[in-house]
């Protein structure tokens, strides 16, 4: 495989644990490192393993991976270098406070003390809990927690960042905090980040990649994914008595039970109209990233089951 | 970053799992004083003090292989329900310098210990220069043994629960079985052969002739120290080529 810096390179990369379970099927990847990769999927779809194989925590059982043109398989300390993670469902120990914690990984990342200290104080700042930084962790509130160890991560000199489930847990305005975070991180850092939330992916993310049962399904911006799905307006209708009958597109049921009409542009202007007229509850907008990771889960759940695509 | 300062690194160790939480939490200190000295002060009353020598000697091999079996418990916890170790392992810190850095660290959360110790070994035992260094030198030998075995548990172990199993069934063999406060002609002959499955024996063993607390043969002398060291040697290998830091 030819060297390729800049990007993030897996190649056929499986895995199957020795309990027999497959949890990584050829899993194909070729991105930019810069900016933040958003990589969603269902519970046990296989994100956390791949974050794991490209933190070098895991081996893979098949394929190659390179990241900036270091092999994550076969040269790990070279990957170390330049990479930090926020594995999932890691906690600040309760033993230390937001400092300390930070102030000991940077010695482990070879930080003097003096230099670790610094640091840690002016990571605190940027993050904006400079004012828990000597609290003991077991009394900051869980967004605190998250950000602290963002915060730890964030202070070392590593370029590429993985969050696996950052958010998960956090009410939404610590969400949308850590949001903003990212968002500012993004410009001098590669954040390969793992989510369920789709409306984070479809805020944050430059590129978005779908896996569902180990198979990585669509990589792609918003847009491009978006292309996936044959009409990009939804119509959802909130009154299940309204009589509709789309031109062009197909009525469905979506996630909340109510009836969707997936169609053009047009057409949704035009049955915006008519539902006004009615005096019908509705909203229209461009396809979500809800719905269109929906249809392509479920168009690869219908071609394993061999049924017919309802979208 | 160029020039990584392993001294660095192991310091990182020492601040987590010992620096912070003894300063956060001050009550492990007693809780880590209290283990060894509980036993040797019952041996101490019920002897009538006829063993406190003896029981001194084994209060200081039960804390090398007490801080050395804290540190199962210790990885394990950060491994799995910190996922601490995790972030680590991604880190340019190596497995050996991560497990030496833990290591020293149970050293120093011991370390009241050593020194209380240290001070009833000089008033209450007479030990020669080369009895000292025979005594130290086993310790040495029971931690490096210990924390090969905690190393090698906390790998394999994926819950504090399964941990926690380890320690006991681990503390039953290196510190129940063993006649480490008392010599090994206090236990009757046949479940003597039993205490011989622990290396803790061996170690008390020579310990305890060093100081002269108990007479053996020099080729009893030998073999005890052909079993301790061969023991120890064996579980680092074991350590070394079983351990799991990049999971497989």
């Amino acid at each position: 495989m030819q060297e390729q810096t800049g990007r993030l390179v897996c190649r056929d990369v499986g895995k199957v644990y020795s309990t027999g379970t497959v949890a990584l099927s050829k899993v194909n990847i070729d991105i930019p490192t810069k900016g933040i990769f958003a990589l969603i999927g269902r519970n046990g779809a296989g994100k956390t393993t791949l974050v794991r194989i490209l933190a070098t925590e895991l081996m893979s059982s098949s394929g190659t991976a390179l990241i900036n043109g270091a092999d994550v398989i076969k040269d790990p300390k070279k990957v170390r270098e330049f990479i930090a993670v926020v594995p999932q469902e890691s906690r600040l120990l309760m033993w230390t406070t937001p400092r300390q914690m930070i102030v000991a990984y940077l010695l482990y990342r070879g930080f003097s003390y003096v230099n670790a200290k610094n640091r840690a104080a002016e990571v605190l700042k940027t993050v904006n809990i400079g004012k828990y930084a000597d609290v003991q962790s077991q009394h900051l509130s869980g967004g605190t927690k998250r950000k602290a160890l963002i915060a730890t991560v964030l202070a070392s000199e590593a370029s590429m960042l993985f969050l696996d489930e950052p958010t998960t847990g956090l009410d939404p305005i610590s969400r949308a905090e850590l949001w903003n975070l990212l968002n500012k991180l993004k410009k001098d850092h590669f954040i390969f980040l793992t989510t369920h939330y789709l409306e984070e992916a479809e805020r944050l993310a430059d590129q978005i990649g779908i896996i569902e049962n180990g198979k990585l399904l669509n990589i792609g911006t918003l847009d491009e994914l978006r292309a996936h799905v044959k009409y990009d307006f939804s119509l959802t209708i909130f009154d299940n008595k309204a009589r509709i009958k789309p031109r062009a597109g197909r009525i469905v049921t979506g996630l909340d039970g109510n009836r969707q009409i997936l169609t053009t542009q047009k057409e949704a202007n035009r049955i915006a109209k008519e539902l006004i007229r009615k005096g019908t509850r509705f909203s229209t907008s461009p396809v979500s990233l809800e719905q269109i990771f929906y249809f392509i889960v479920k168009r690869s759940i219908n071609e394993e089951t061999e049924e017919k695509d309802e979208w | 970053m160029k020039g990584r300062s392993i001294g660095s690194q192991l310091f990182a160790s020492v601040l987590i799992n010992a620096i912070y939480p003894m300063q956060n939490f001050p009550i492990m200190l007693v809780n880590s004083l209290l283990g060894p000295f509980a036993f040797l002060i019952v041996i101490n009353f019920v002897s009538h003090g006829a063993l406190l020598g003896v029981a001194i000697e084994g209060a200081f091999v039960m804390t090398m292989v007490s801080s050395g079996l804290a540190l199962q418990g210790d990885l394990a916890h950060l491994k799995n329900d910190m996922k601490f170790q995790d972030m680590i392992v991604s880190s340019p810190t190596s497995a050996f310098i991560y497990i030496f850095g833990m290591a020293a660290s149970e050293l120093l959360y011991f370390l009241p210990n050593f020194i209380l110790l240290s001070i009833l070994l000089i008033l209450f035992v007479p030990l020669t220069s080369l009895a000292a260094f025979t005594v130290v030198t086993v310790m040495v030998i029971m931690f490096i043994f210990s924390i090969s075995l905690s190393f090698l548990l906390s790998t394999i172990s994926v819950d504090v629960i399964q941990s926690w199993a380890f320690t006991g069934l681990v503390s039953t063999l290196l510190s129940t079985i063993p006649p480490v406060y008392y010599p090994i002609t206090y236990i009757p002959l046949p479940w003597q052969y039993i205490a011989y499955i622990s290396p803790t024996t061996y170690a008390a063993q020579i310990a305890q002739a060093a100081a002269g607390f108990i007479t053996i043969t020099p080729l009893n002398f030998a073999l005890d120290w052909i079993v301790l060291v061969g023991a120890s040697i064996a579980m680092v290998l074991i350590a070394i080529k079983k351990v799991r830091w990049r999971e497989p």
